[in-house]
């Protein structure tokens, strides 16, 4: 199968050719020619003014009753049980989905000694929090986890299933989507219920560089893994009510191939990069390990977390859990502020998701300002320490 | 030993620019390059195998001309690649991707051990490696930066985690991820390169590895993409001018009527 053209109304433009990226395309008679190589990405189609190239059609196999998964589910990611952020923003996006549907929004909890966390998820939203625990399912293992989640949807049979596009999620949501015969959409920034009843899920892909908008229309559940820091957080109602239904997963559920043998957790002054609302990132400019303090006094005082470029991280003056990029993390905070940074593209497509962009640098033709909300010309050594002045001058302090 | 890697050819990000005035994917030039995180599965097939001995086998799914990159790891001193290729499997989304993957670990059996990168740069799902542990069902672990065998038949590894860093150890046949600290890729061989040249590198389509079409590529996916577009512009940019004390000052009211928390 291959992209399908209208000779009518191509125009010969060249307009796919140049947007391809498996070089599928050639204008061949004045008319554009898809061959072999094409792996149906869909670049194509939008690139076409014309509207002449369509993706093949897919017949729909038969499925078993989609009608009889009702409901919509997030994952509640924890740590010894304090609730990552992201399960919370989980809540606000799972409620309109929800709301929208006229279903329940549950909760999946699983670990052991969780009933704090489960009042949590209720007060931030949670109709049911299916709560599962058991002294083998603490520490967070990938397998233990996905089975029992597997079990539970079996059972209970949602319709819509969120994770946290965390480190945990992304490891092992994916098993539990296979486990259960069903699509899984990554890294989703956007989530809606269509007119068809449908979830629209909405992803970055090729680097951020294009959006797509993915369904899984015949098995079930929908589900999805999405950012952290994307979707809105909802306010804590203490006074919420909720109801908490204790799952009993079986035996053979929580035990595990895997043996978790140690777990450190790592602190650190600043905040994490998934986490923080504010990434103050480093680049080359900084020109040696110990010029990162302006870095990180900028940080702390904005309560955000350090960043780093991979040409820093391979110079060594930084480790890198700071590298964005490529190689390294994908993030999306409310501020982004490159210091002394060129704007390589392995290094944008890590970060163009955020909010507001600013960088700061001496060469007014750095790339990095084709990319910024506001430019700063200067040298960071000057400037950094004016605004860290002129923040607390501000904030009276 | 018998390990398998999965790689995946991408098109170079290098080449791919946004037009800052269409906010729009330019491309300059098509180059295809092996997906940079696979490049550390590949190191790290390669460390364990000059540790422990065996072999290093190297498997991508793709298009004919995937067979490049193929040749591109077997310069680094692999010992064989197997290029899955079919018109069957264009458009396959992680599940399919995954089974059609593991179809291919079944029949290059007995594997002990699968690697693969993180995840592809052009999709950044990091979804085939725990779904091919799945359709396997073997253990699997994510985000290595450390591995080494116990006792002959134990995989320990030391993997990242949002909060520091975890030590786990399984049983092989295991499936495993890994990420850029498992050690710089090293460098191709004049030996290697020459065999790397003539080796017979076999091709597996649908058939076989006893897939029917409608379980593989665009028809064997449970989710379809229906829209690409692209993402909405930025707002207008604007550069601060002036003296660094004017600058601060500007950047500070912009900042704060953008709502950012701490101002």
């Amino acid at each position: 199968m291959k992209a399908r053209i209208d000779k009518e109304k191509c125009i010969a433009c060249g307009e796919c050719v140049e947007v391809c990226p498996v070089e599928a395309i050639d204008i061949v008679d004045e008319v554009a020619q898809v061959d072999n190589s094409c792996t149906l990405c869909g670049l194509c189609v939008e690139s076409c003014e014309y509207e002449a190239i369509t993706m093949p059609e897919v017949d729909a196999p038969e499925t078993e009753d989609l009608e009889s998964y009702r409901g919509v589910w997030i994952v509640a990611e924890h740590l010894n049980g304090e609730v990552h952020s992201v399960s919370y923003e989980l809540l606000g996006v799972g409620r309109t989905l929800a709301d929208k549907l006229g279903v329940e929004l549950a909760a999946i909890l699983i670990g052991d000694q969780l009933q704090d966390a489960a009042q949590q998820l209720i007060g931030y939203g949670a109709d049911r929090v299916h709560l599962v625990e058991h002294p083998a399912l603490t520490p967070f293992n990938d397998e233990s986890h996905s089975k029992v989640l597997t079990e539970l949807i079996r059972q209970k049979k949602p319709e819509i299933l969120l994770g946290g596009a965390t480190a945990m999620g992304r490891s092992f949501i994916p098993r539990v989507a296979v486990a259960v015969e069903t699509g899984l959409t990554a890294d989703c920034t956007g989530l809606d219920i269509g007119e068809d009843g449908l979830l629209y899920q909405t992803r970055p892909a090729f680097g951020g560089n294009v959006m797509a908008t993915i369904l899984c229309p015949n098995r079930r559940p929908q589900m999805s893994t999405v950012r952290p820091m994307v979707m809105k957080k909802p306010v804590f109602d203490e006074q919420r009510q909720g109801e908490v239904e204790p799952f009993t997963p079986s035996q053979e559920a929580v035990t595990s191939r895997v043996t978790v043998v140690d777990t450190v957790i790592q602190e650190q002054e600043t905040a994490r990069l998934a986490e923080a609302d504010v990434v103050v990132t480093g680049g080359r400019g900084l020109q040696k390990a110990e010029n990162f303090d302006v870095i990180e006094d900028l940080a702390l005082l904005l309560d955000g977390a350090v960043g780093a470029t991979r040409s820093v991280v391979d110079e060594g003056w930084k480790a890198y859990s700071h590298q964005v990029g490529q190689t390294g993390k994908t993030v999306s905070p409310k501020l982004y502020l490159a210091c002394g940074v060129s704007g390589a593209i392995q290094h944008v497509v890590g970060m163009q998701g955020s909010e507001i962009i600013v960088a700061v640098n001496k060469d007014p033709e750095a790339p990095i300002f084709d990319i910024v909300n506001y430019g700063v010309v200067a040298d960071l050594f000057e400037f950094l320490p004016a605004f860290v002045k002129k923040i607390k001058e501000k904030r009276g302090e | 030993m018998h390990i398998v890697v999965c790689i995946k050819q991408v098109p170079d990000a290098k080449n791919v620019r946004i037009d800052p005035e269409t906010n729009t994917l330019v491309r300059q030039g098509v180059d295809s390059i092996v997906n940079p995180h696979d490049w550390y599965a590949v190191e790290a097939a390669l460390l364990l195998r000059d540790e422990y001995g065996g072999q290093v086998t190297v498997m991508t799914m793709g298009p004919p001309q995937a067979e490049e990159a193929l040749r591109e790891t077997l310069a680094l001193g692999v010992d064989q690649a197997v290029l899955l290729s079919d018109r069957a499997f264009a458009g396959a989304d992680t599940w399919a991707t995954s089974l059609t993957l593991a179809r291919a670990v079944a029949k290059l059996e007995p594997v002990d051990l699968v690697i693969c990168g993180k995840q592809a740069i052009d999709g950044d799902t990091a979804q085939v490696g725990p779904g091919l542990a799945a359709h396997l069902d073997q253990p699997y672990t994510t985000y290595g930066r450390k591995l080494e065998l116990v006792d002959g038949s134990q995989l320990r590894v030391e993997r990242l985690t949002d909060f520091g860093y975890e030590v786990v150890q399984m049983a092989l046949p295991a499936v495993v991820t890994v990420v850029r600290e498992i050690g710089d890729p090293r460098m191709p061989g004049l030996k290697h390169k020459m065999r790397a040249k003539k080796l017979e590198i076999p091709t597996w389509g649908a058939a076989d590895l006893d897939l029917k079409p409608e379980e593989v590529g665009l028809q064997g996916s449970f989710t379809q993409v229906v829209k690409v577009f692209s993402p909405p512009p930025r707002s207008d940019r604007e550069m601060l001018t002036g003296e660094v004390e004017e600058q601060a000052e500007r950047l500070f009211n912009l900042l704060k009527d953008g709502k950012v928390p701490g101002l």
